[in-house]
């Protein structure tokens, strides 16, 4: 694991809390929404929150394509869901809700996941074995680590 | 009925999810190493690489029926349990769909962190 792969699962965490954040306060500006009253979806992309919000999200998913990328979904899915515990911060520190015992107790299982995931290697050998040999892949020969190390 | 009509909707939300998760997880296996390619060939070759991936455009195709899915459960059952409900189940899901299809390597390790997440986050949005 290098620095920058570290700064991918950090960029998961905190753009996915972060856009949700945004996403969540824009829409309770807008109001609700219905079937009938389509107009409203495209009133709500115009709030700056709603619009930040996606553009965040945007960013979220391009990170964890990233993090998938070089990672396993059972290191990547873990190793981000601090997110959860991020938002739970927010709330108190920032919106001074109150957190019950039983969400710090959540707070501490995820933390320990996260732990536990962290210390172990973030992806399995035989993973590009399997993928070379995929029938569903497009291009032979294109993708997969074998190809990485040769000259473009 | 009301409490069916809550349960299979959380499990149709879970089934896609894991669903998504497991094809966007294929299709980035199969365009390799994002930051490797990068450093050879520029990002236009990992943007080429991704939009000429089925599995990809199915994997979005799932995530986005996942969502909606999501907002008719939350139209039968409350947030409160629909929305942690959702989100453990799809730890749990993925572990074991990532050792059947991606043939991750899911040791004791790996298995104790997504039962851990599952059941924080089960406590936290419960």
């Amino acid at each position: 694991m290098t620095f920058r792969k570290y700064l991918v699962l950090a960029g998961i965490t905190v753009l996915a809390a972060a856009g949700d954040s945004m996403l969540s306060h824009g829409m309770k500006q807008t109001g609700n929404i219905s079937i009938h009253h389509l107009q409203g979806v495209v009133l709500a992309i115009l709030n700056p929150w709603v619009a930040v919000g996606i553009l965040l999200l945007l960013a979220f998913f391009a990170s964890y394509m990233n993090a998938l990328s070089w990672a396993d979904l059972t290191y990547v899915l873990p190793a981000t869901s601090l997110g959860y515990v991020l938002l739970a911060l927010v709330a108190k520190f920032a919106l001074h809700e109150q957190v019950s015992p039983l969400r710090w107790l959540g707070i501490a299982l995820i933390s320990g996941g996260v732990g536990f995931v962290a210390g172990g290697p973030e992806l399995t050998a035989q993973e590009y074995e399997v993928s070379s040999k995929d029938p569903l892949l497009p291009k032979p020969g294109r993708s997969g680590a074998p190809a990485m190390g040769a000259e473009p | 009925m009301r409490h069916l009509y809550t349960w299979s909707g959380i499990l149709v939300v879970v089934f896609f999810s894991v669903v998504g998760d497991i094809l966007i997880a294929r299709a980035m296996k199969q365009v390799g190493d994002v930051h490797a390619i990068v450093r050879q060939s520029g990002v236009w070759t990992v943007v080429g690489r991704v939009l000429s991936n089925s599995n990809f455009f199915l994997g979005v195709a799932a995530m986005a029926v996942a969502f909606f899915s999501l907002l008719f459960a939350l139209s039968w059952g409350d947030v409160s349990l629909v929305a942690p409900a959702a989100a453990s189940l799809t730890f749990i899901g993925n572990a074991f769909a990532a050792k059947i299809f991606l043939h991750e390597r899911v040791d004791r390790r790996r298995w104790i962190a997504a039962v851990l997440v599952a059941a924080g986050v089960a406590l936290l949005a419960g």
